[in-house]
C-alpha cells in the first residue's frame, strides 16, 4: 500500500529518509535502501541536507522507485529559482514520484558551499501553492499545463520551537497552502508534543513525528546546543552517558518514544543519519 | 542612508599600485555619516597609502577632496584640477563611484570601499541593513519590519525552523525578523494579518538596470 494510501486508512505509517551521497558511488546508499524495504511504508530524498552539496534528490527518488521504495521528494527553495523548482516537479511527476515535501532548506551559509547565492525565490508555504497549482493543471504564472501532476504535497513543523506560536500559525498557513501531511523536526518533550497535537488535531491532517536517533551523549549535547527546535532532556542524556553500548541504548530510547506516540499521532518519521541500517532494529524495540 | 566600509589598505595600494599621481574624492552625503567616505576619512585613507608606499620607497601625490554628493553632476563639478592625476579613488557609494566615472570617462576611477546595503544608524558606528530596495514595499503587512532585508531567506510568510529563541538560524546572535513580526503585530492587535499568506514577490520590480522617470509624470 502506498503512502498515502496508507495514511487515509489510518495505519500508524512509518518513514525514514535517506540522504543522497557526495559522489557518484550509491552502493552504500542502495544497501541501505534495501535493508529499509518492506520495513517502512515511504523514504524521504534529502535535498542537499544542510546545505551540503550531494546527489540531487530527483535522481535519487528514480533510484528508489527502482528499487521499489516509494519516495517522499523533499524539495528546498534554497537552490532553485521558481523555474527550476516547477520544471523539477514536471519532471518528477513523469518519472513517477508522488509525494513532495515542500521546505525553505537550511541557509547557505551553514552548508559546504557559503559562497552560493541563496535563492528563496520562493519558500514553503509558496511552494505548497505552486504544487497545488500544478494538480490543478497550471503553471505559476497560469499558463495551462499539457497534463497536470497528481502530488501528494506535504510540510514539516516544529512542535517544540521557540517561540512556540508564531511556528503554528506558520503550520496553518501551509495547511491553507494545500499541505496534506506533515513530518516533524525530532520529538522529545512528550509533553509538548501532546500539547501540539491538541492543537493540531481540528485540521485532521496526518503529522508523523520526527524520532531522531540518539547515538551518544555527546551527539545529544551537540543538538541541543546547535540545531533550532530540538531540546534532548537531561533525563535521556544521563541514560546515554550510563550505558557502556550508547548506540544501542540510542535505539532503545527511539523504540520507546515510537512506542509513547503510537496513540498520539498517524505515525512517525525515523531520521536515522547514517544509521539507516539500525530503522529495523528501532521498529523491533518499538514493538512494530 | 546607504553604508559602506572601507576598502583594507593593501587593496587600495595594489590597485593604485601603477599610478604617481591620485585624486582621492569623498563624499559629503551617505558615507560620510556612516564614517567611512567624508573628509576625514580621505585624509585617514591618504595618509595610510602615503605612509605604505613610501615603505617601499615610492612616493606618491595624493590630492584630496570631498564634494557634498557623488550621484550629481552638479556637485562633481565642483571637482577641481582632475586632470592633474592619473587616477581617482572614490570613497562614495556605487552610484557615486560611477558618476565620477562617467564624468572622467578617460581616467580610471577606483572603489575606496565596499557599498553593503541601505541601512538604520543605530548608534554612532554601528549601522544595521533595513531595507533591499525591492522595489515592492510591503512593510504595511509586516509591522513595519522588513522580512526581505531583514530575515535571512527573505521569507514572507512566517519563520523557519531554523528560528532558535528568537534567533536567526546564520549565527551571530542575529534576530528572527519573523519573530519580532509576530511580536510587533501581536501588540497591535493584528494577528489576523499574520495568518494571510502573501502571494511570492514579483522580482521583476527588484530587477537589474532600473531607473525611475519623474519627466513622464505628466503623461
Amino acid at each position: 500500500m502506498g503512502f498515502k494510501e496508507a495514511l487515509a486508512k489510518g495505519e500508524f505509517v512509518i518513514t525514514a529518509e535517506v540522504g543522497p551521497p557526495k559522489g557518484t558511488d550509491i552502493s552504500e546508499m542502495v544497501h541501505h535502501v534495501e535493508a529499509l524495504k518492506g520495513k517502512v511504508t515511504a523514504l524521504n530524498v534529502t535535498d542537499n541536507q544542510s546545505a551540503v552539496m550531494r546527489i540531487s534528490t530527483l535522481a535519487v527518488s528514480k533510484i528508489l522507485l527502482d528499487l521499489g521504495v516509494e519516495p517522499i521528494y523533499q524539495m528546498t527553495c534554497r537552490d532553485r529559482n521558481r523555474l527550476g523548482l516547477q520544471s523539477d516537479l514536471l519532471g518528477a511527476a513523469v518519472l513517477g514520484i508522488k509525494n513532495v515535501l515542500a521546505l525553505t532548506g537550511d541557509h547557505t551559509t551553514l552548508g559546504d558551499h557559503k559562497s552560493a547565492k541563496p535563492v528563496f525565490d520562493l519558500e514553503s508555504v509558496q511552494l505548497l501553492q505552486v504544487i497545488q497549482g500544478l494538480n490543478e493543471g497550471h503553471d505559476m504564472a497560469g499558463n495551462a499545463l499539457k497534463g497536470k501532476t497528481d502530488f501528494f504535497a506535504g510540510a514539516i513543523v516544529t512542535p517544540e520551537a521557540n517561540p512556540f506560536e508564531p511556528q503554528f500559525a506558520k503550520f496553518e498557513k501551509k495547511i491553507e497552502a494545500g499541505a496534506k501531511f506533515f513530518q516533524t523536526q525530532a520529538v522529545y518533550d512528550i509533553k509538548k508534543f501532546h500539547a501540539f497535537m491538541d492543537r493540531a488535531s481540528k485540521y485532521n491532517v496526518p503529522i508523523l513525528a520526527g524520532i531522531l536517533l540518539l547515538k551518544s551523549a555527546g551527539m545529544a549535547r551537540f543538538l541541543n546546543k546547535f540545531v533550532a527546535g530540538i531540546s534532548v532532556p537531561d533525563e535521556l542524556i544521563q541514560e546515554l552517558a550510563n550505558s557502556e553500548k550508547p548506540l544501542a541504548k540510542g535505539v532503545e530510547i527511539a523504540g520507546r518514544q515510537i512506542r509513547e506516540l503510537r496513540n498520539v499521532c498517524a505515525g512517525v518519521h525515523i531520521m536515522a543519519i547514517g544509521a539507516e541500517d539500525k530503522v529495523p532494529d528501532i521498529l523491533a524495540a518499538a514493538g512494530i | 542612508m546607504i553604508v559602506a566600509e572601507p576598502k583594507k589598505i593593501e587593496e587600495i595600494k595594489q590597485m593604485t599600485d601603477k599610478f604617481d599621481r591620485i585624486l582621492m574624492v569623498g563624499c559629503g552625503t551617505c558615507t560620510t555619516v556612516c564614517l567611512t567616505g567624508g573628509e576625514r576619512e580621505v585624509n585617514l585613507m591618504a595618509t595610510a597609502l602615503r605612509l605604505a608606499r613610501k615603505v617601499e620607497g615610492q612616493d606618491v601625490e595624493i590630492g584630496e577632496q570631498t564634494i557634498l554628493r557623488q550621484c550629481d553632476f552638479e556637485y562633481i563639478d565642483e571637482l577641481k584640477d582632475v586632470h592633474n592625476y592619473q587616477a581617482i579613488v572614490s570613497l562614495a557609494c556605487g552610484a557615486g563611484i560611477q558618476g565620477i566615472a562617467r564624468k572622467f570617462p578617460e581616467m580610471p576611477v577606483l572603489p575606496g570601499v565596499n557599498t553593503k546595503f541601505i541601512g538604520f544608524n543605530e548608534e554612532f558606528g554601528y549601522y544595521t541593513e533595513q531595507c533591499k530596495a525591492c522595489g515592492d514595499c510591503i512593510l504595511h503587512l509586516t509591522g513595519g519590519i522588513c522580512p526581505i532585508a531583514r530575515c535571512a531567506k527573505g521569507l514572507l510568510n512566517g519563520p523557519c525552523g531554523g528560528t532558535n529563541n528568537g534567533k536567526c538560524e546564520i549565527g551571530g546572535d542575529k534576530d528572527c525578523a519573523w519573530t519580532l513580526i509576530y511580536n510587533q503585530l501581536e501588540r497591535q492587535g493584528n494577528l489576523k494579518q499574520f495568518k494571510e499568506i502573501i502571494a511570492a514577490k514579483d522580482f521583476a520590480k527588484a530587477g537589474n538596470i532600473r531607473s525611475m522617470d519623474l519627466r513622464k509624470a505628466g503623461d
